[in-house]
């Protein structure tokens, strides 16, 4: 099938068209069958998904089941996948439909509620497919306006501030992005992502105002990017947003932001700023990993002294994606091939992490640690699905949490020790806060009135935990599963990468590290 | 077979964990415990093979990204034979001790099931452990070294009712993170100078890794020496060697089983393991080997003298463990990494021995634990009273001097401060004086132990002792085999381990160089009267409880008044704990509250709504806007228009 990327894409926004049209009255019968049908498309969605997941040949390093077509305003509509972008397709497309089933007991506007989060999920699987610089920027951006109404409308009670703040804090972002983006289409002359990754942006030192810019228009470009990716990310010091947000968004808003909103930022650091702006990534080296391990370590702390449960993971997840950044400014294999699967990890254990924390906030409407304890005694198959994802969260070996953290530890020891120490002791810290908010939730004696008759998961709980168990697990033990895939366009990334930074390892060999 | 004894374990978890609601609780328990006897059984026939070379058994691939290739893999070798029989054989008859142990625990309500999540516990901990020595690989060690952590966090939180438990468990899953963290840079390290962690491939670099310089933390130091350090931390959190010891005792909140198991035959000797099984990188590493020699016996005599004063019995033992473990490191570190695994070796018997000796005593004073609540129990109790003597003598080191005729403390433990001796250098000689002066110690608080709970008339709580009971026969067993080998395993495999076969036997598992370790050789001609030193400190030891606790039980309460100062400074444990709530956990939460209130809070969260001021009154309005619903529709409609355009494209165009 010629448009099978584009069905997958679209799949989801004909699903949200068809109950904007079809669907009428606000009665019972009305509201499951929001949820059905929005369950059936994610479900249909994942399964053509599969079918790109069978066509991919991951020893083709090129761009694969590439659709190209004109589009409005002379503009081109272009997709295809690479082994960088395709499991992001696939983390995407699972996980909806555990995402939609986690949303089962929403009361509130379902029908709008369904057609934003199917919505949500074509914009967010173009931001992946796209080859075309403006076509992957429209996706990027209106990618916001859904998660700005879910927050906005189905959250918490500052739901407003939490989602101007969000807004705010992405555009800004944005806007210098779309200027580098112009900036890149005059001086290559094409929007076509393929021809820009082989395009050569200049880099000579250039100066404005008297300052000195290495990497020239190359720099300049990057930052423009790295502005955006960087809140997105979001690193460390522009992730103040993430906790507001987190804590004030519904289960399943959490659930996407986490699982996969957060991966745009790296995504693009790996489709945008290695390839295309070695020269700029390579200076900014340190620069990056110093916001990586600061984020790390200083988020971990901030985690240790939450009283709110989603805050806490919220940080946790700063914290995380703090190794990620880190991974991909090694600019090694097994940096990069644990950026990437720290991302896919991630985006299952924070998504089974913030379902978790649903689970009983459906039950108690709290996120006050305080306000739970003894869980293990009345929810034992809880108990165990939560202590098996926070060791995830922890990166226990055998879980995939590990996998991710141990290669890009691996390849940051390579580029520089200090990065690899500082970030090691963000090990130790995830363990301090992850068991210390299992405990007061879950262990000790059940003695609060409230919760003396709180129920153990139900069915449907248990099978929306089952697929993210078994991916959690599974990857931790075969990782090559993922690895595989994304190895040999990994390889190609290094390759080209070291070869347009030759160069200034000759030149300046104390740039790389200490 | 191998393989059998390795998955054996873990498949007795998931049946015990998962499974007993079909099989029943009685089943689960039985079947666990029955494939631990086969993996012990099978672990056995194993041990009396000979692999000249090591032999690998791939099982599946695991992690490969560039050239680091991992896979999941058995590695058979005698130090993997030994800790083999080790971990199956403690393991085993410690699942058979819990039958009887963990039945009607007064911590549970009626119909509440906890033994098969006892038995699910117990079993993947032995896995993982099992994980640990037989790896062919650094990252498959670090899988079974983390899951030993975890097995041992939950199985420390195992009442998990008790805020006490709760947080000796958290306290040694995160103070083992904190060795961890020096292990897990020492195999990037590895990693980095040698392109592998695989065994082989690291192993054979050793010599090499002596050469080279790396920069770490901008440092440049000798490879070997910086990577071997790194590693000795991981072995020093997961072993409670000082300044990472401090979870051990805490982790006593644990079942006793467990205490005996995990917190003394098993995972605490990982630590030992690990340097014995990177010997042919510790062997280049001279100056992290006079390290290691210089913690373990300074371990051995703190943790000795704070043993003189306990008063919880597992506490006595658990500071003895970490006393013993002290030992085996000093072993280690003058290069006799075969005497350090014999100690390891019979320790294991006659410490889980004395942990599961505690756990009857325990059992049959309902669940009192402090000895000064004991006395005279010798009657009441007499196999358990038995069982706990033979540990006892085994522990101080009985035997006939100049002779290998005595309990396998002896044995192992002499060798061990022969070989401190006969290495002849700085670190060398400070291990031996003080190994011996922990060895009167160790005598001591063996026999205060003994003395207080079975001698003397009866204190504490009167119809506790009036119904104390002799525990039941699951319960005996275990002790009566762990018994025989407190007695015999020093003797019978003293050849194999210190005596004239030890090249041949241990052959190329430990690497020993031979041109300038010849340690092993030399301890067998120290003086006389090195040779007879430990056993005088024992004696000593053994007098002076005497007097203080049998002849003369006032004196202990008129020393203490004497010495105040020094027995709070031991009864506290030389404020271990307070010194690291100080400067680490205190000031990590201060800093958190810091960078969450005021930098995220004030400073980055404040410039911004300072920049937002000017935009404020739009936002109002449009929140205002917002509520009427009007607004949200058209983004809907805007939204899904671009998309139809999009679609119409794809569709019609997309295809040409």
């Amino acid at each position: 099938m010629d448009n099978l990327l584009s069905l997958v894409t679209f799949l989801p926004m004909i699903g949200a068209a068809v109950l904007l049209v079809f669907l009428r009255g606000n009665d019972a019968v009305a509201v499951l069958n929001a949820k059905r049908v929005a369950l059936a498309v994610t479900v249909v969605t994942f399964l053509a998904s599969l079918a790109i997941l069978f066509q991919f040949d991951p020893e083709n390093t090129g761009f694969q089941l590439v659709e190209e077509a004109e589009w409005i305003g002379g503009l081109t509509y272009k997709l295809g996948v690479d082994g960088i972008s395709i499991l992001f397709v696939m983390l995407t497309t699972l996980l909806m439909p555990i995402v939609i089933g986690a949303s089962w007991k929403v009361e509130h506007r379902v029908k709008e509620y369904m057609i934003a989060f199917l919505v949500l999920e074509t914009l967010m699987i173009g931001v992946f497919v796209s080859l075309d610089l403006f076509l992957f920027y429209v996706f990027f951006e209106a990618g916001l306006i859904p998660m700005f109404l879910i927050i906005g409308i189905w959250g918490g009670k500052e739901r407003v501030y939490a989602s101007f703040k969000f807004f705010l804090y992405t555009l800004f972002g944005s806007v210098l992005m779309l200027i580098a983006m112009i900036a890149m289409w005059l001086e290559a002359g094409t929007t076509d992502i393929p021809t820009l990754l082989t395009h050569q942006f200049s880099s000579g030192t250039i100066s404005i105002l008297g300052w000195q810019i290495v990497g020239g228009a190359q720099t300049l470009m990057w930052l423009a990017f790295f502005a955006s990716f960087a809140v997105k990310m979001p690193m460390w010091p522009v992730h103040t947003w993430l906790p507001d947000a987190h804590v004030q968004a519904p289960t399943a808003g959490s659930m996407v932001l986490a699982a996969i909103l957060l991966k745009m930022g790296g995504y693009g650091f790996l489709r945008f700023s290695l390839p295309m702006f070695p020269v700029a990534s390579f200076a900014m080296q340190d620069f990056v990993f110093f916001l990586s391990v600061a984020a790390i370590i200083i988020t971990s702390l901030i985690a240790l002294m939450q009283t709110d449960m989603k805050k806490l993971i919220a940080y946790s997840s700063v914290a995380h994606m703090g190794f990620v950044t880190m991974g991909i400014f090694t600019f090694n294999k097994q940096g990069l091939d644990g950026a990437i699967f720290q991302m896919i990890s991630h985006g299952f254990i924070s998504a089974a992490l913030f379902l978790a924390v649903g689970t009983i906030y459906e039950r108690m409407h709290t996120r006050e640690i305080d306000a739970y304890g003894g869980l293990v005694v009345r929810m034992p198959v809880y108990a165990m699905i939560f202590m098996l994802f926070t060791m995830g969260n922890v990166g226990l070996p055998g879980t995939s949490g590990f996998i991710g953290e141990f290669l890009t530890l691996a390849g940051a020891f390579q580029a520089n020790t200090w990065v690899a120490a500082g970030a090691t002791l963000g090990v130790i810290l995830s363990a301090g806060y992850a068991l210390w908010l299992y405990r007061r939730v879950v262990f000790g004696d059940l003695i609060k009135e409230s919760l003396k008759h709180i129920n153990d998961m139900d069915t449907r709980e248990k099978w929306l935990f089952a697929p993210l168990v078994v991916a959690t697990i599974l990857l931790g033990i075969a990782p090559g599963l993922v690895l595989d895939i994304i190895g040999p366009s990994v390889d190609v990334l290094v390759e080209n990468f070291n070869m347009a930074t030759a160069h200034l390892l000759d030149a300046a060999p104390a740039a790389t590290g200490h | 077979m191998p393989v059998i004894i390795l998955f054996a374990p873990l498949i007795g978890a998931l049946v015990a964990g998962f499974g007993w609601r079909l099989i029943g609780e009685q089943n689960a328990k039985f079947f666990s415990t029955g494939l631990l006897f086969l993996a012990a059984f099978l672990s056995w026939i194993v041990f009396f093979r000979h692999y000249e070379v090591a032999e690998t058994i791939t099982i599946m691939r695991w992690l490969e990204s560039g050239s680091l290739s991992v896979d999941w893999a058995i590695r058979m070798d005698r130090l993997t034979q030994i800790m083999l029989v080790v971990v199956t054989t403690v393991s085993a008859l410690v699942h058979l001790y819990s039958i009887g142990y963990m039945k009607n625990d007064p911590q549970w309500g009626v119909g509440e099931s906890y033994e098969p999540r006892f038995f699910a516990y117990l079993s993947f901990f032995t896995f993982s452990m099992l994980m640990l020595v037989t790896s062919d690989n650094l990252l498959q060690m670090f899988f079974g070294w983390e899951g030993v952590g975890v097995a041992s966090y939950l199985l420390i939180g195992f009442y998990y009712k008790k805020p006490s438990a709760n947080a000796a468990a958290m306290k040694a899953f995160i103070v083992n993170r904190v060795g961890d963290f020096g292990f897990a840079l020492g195999i990037f390290g590895l990693f980095l100078m040698t392109d592998s962690i695989n065994f082989d491939d690291v192993f054979a670099a050793g010599h090499e890794l002596s050469q080279v310089k790396m920069e770490f933390l901008g440092l440049t130091m000798n490879a070997a020496g910086i990577l071997t350090l790194l590693l000795f931390i991981g072995a020093m959190g997961k072993s409670a060697q000082l300044f990472l010891h401090t979870w051990l005792p805490d982790a006593m909140e644990g079942p006793t089983p467990v205490s005996a198991l995990i917190h003394a035959a098993t995972m605490v000797t990982a630590g030992v393991f690990l340097v014995a099984r990177m010997s042919p990188v510790f062997e280049y590493a001279p100056g992290t080997l006079a390290f290691v020699t210089v913690i373990g016996a300074s371990t051995a005599f703190v943790a000795a003298t704070i043993g003189l004063v306990q008063n919880d019995i597992k506490r006595v033992i658990a500071y003895s463990t970490m006393s013993q473990l002290g030992y085996m490191f000093a072993a280690a570190g003058v290069g006799a990494y075969q005497i350090a695994i014999f100690h390891l070796f019979t320790h294991a018997f006659f410490k889980a021995m004395l942990f599961l000796g505690a756990g009857s005593v325990i059992t049959a004073m309902h669940h009192e634990q402090d000895m000064r609540n004991y006395g005279g129990l010798r009657h009441k109790i007499p196999k358990t009273f038995w069982a706990m003597m033979i540990g006892t003598l085994a522990i101080t080191g009985v035997g006939i001097p100049l002779t290998t005729i005595g309990f396998a403390g002896f044995l192992s433990k002499d060798a061990v401060i022969e070989t401190t001796f006969a290495a002849g250098t700085a670190a060398g000689s400070y291990a031996f004086y003080m190994l011996v002066i922990s060895a009167a110690m160790t005598s001591f608080y063996s026999w205060r132990l003994m003395f207080m709970t079975f001698y003397g008339d009866p204190r504490g709580d009167r119809s506790t002792h009036d119904h104390a009971h002799e525990s039941p026969l699951v319960m005996l067993i275990p002790l009566l085999v762990l018994a025989v080998g407190s007695v015999f395993a020093g003797m019978l495999w003293y050849p194999e381990f210190f005596g004239d076969n030890v090249g041949d036997w241990f052959a190329s598992s430990v690497y020993v160089n031979h041109e300038t370790n010849t340690v092993i050789h030399d301890a067998h001609y120290v003086p006389k009267w090195v040779k007879i030193s430990p056993f005088v400190a024992m004696l000593g030891g053994f007098l002076a409880a005497y007097y203080f606790y049998i002849r003369n039980p006032n004196a202990p309460k008129a020393l203490a008044k004497r010495n105040p100062g020094l027995y709070q400074f031991l009864l506290n444990k030389w404020y271990f704990d307070e010194l690291i709530d100080l400067v680490v956990v205190n000031p990590s939460k201060k800093l958190g509250t810091f960078f969450w209130k005021k930098l995220d809070g004030k400073i980055i969260d404040g410039a911004l709504n300072g920049l937002a001021m000017g935009i404020i009154p739009w936002l109002t309005r449009a929140a205002n806007r917002w509520q009427s619903g009007y607004v949200f529709t058209y983004a809907f409609a805007m939204i899904i228009g671009v998309g139809a355009i999009l679609t119409w494209f794809v569709f019609t165009r997309g295809a040409q």
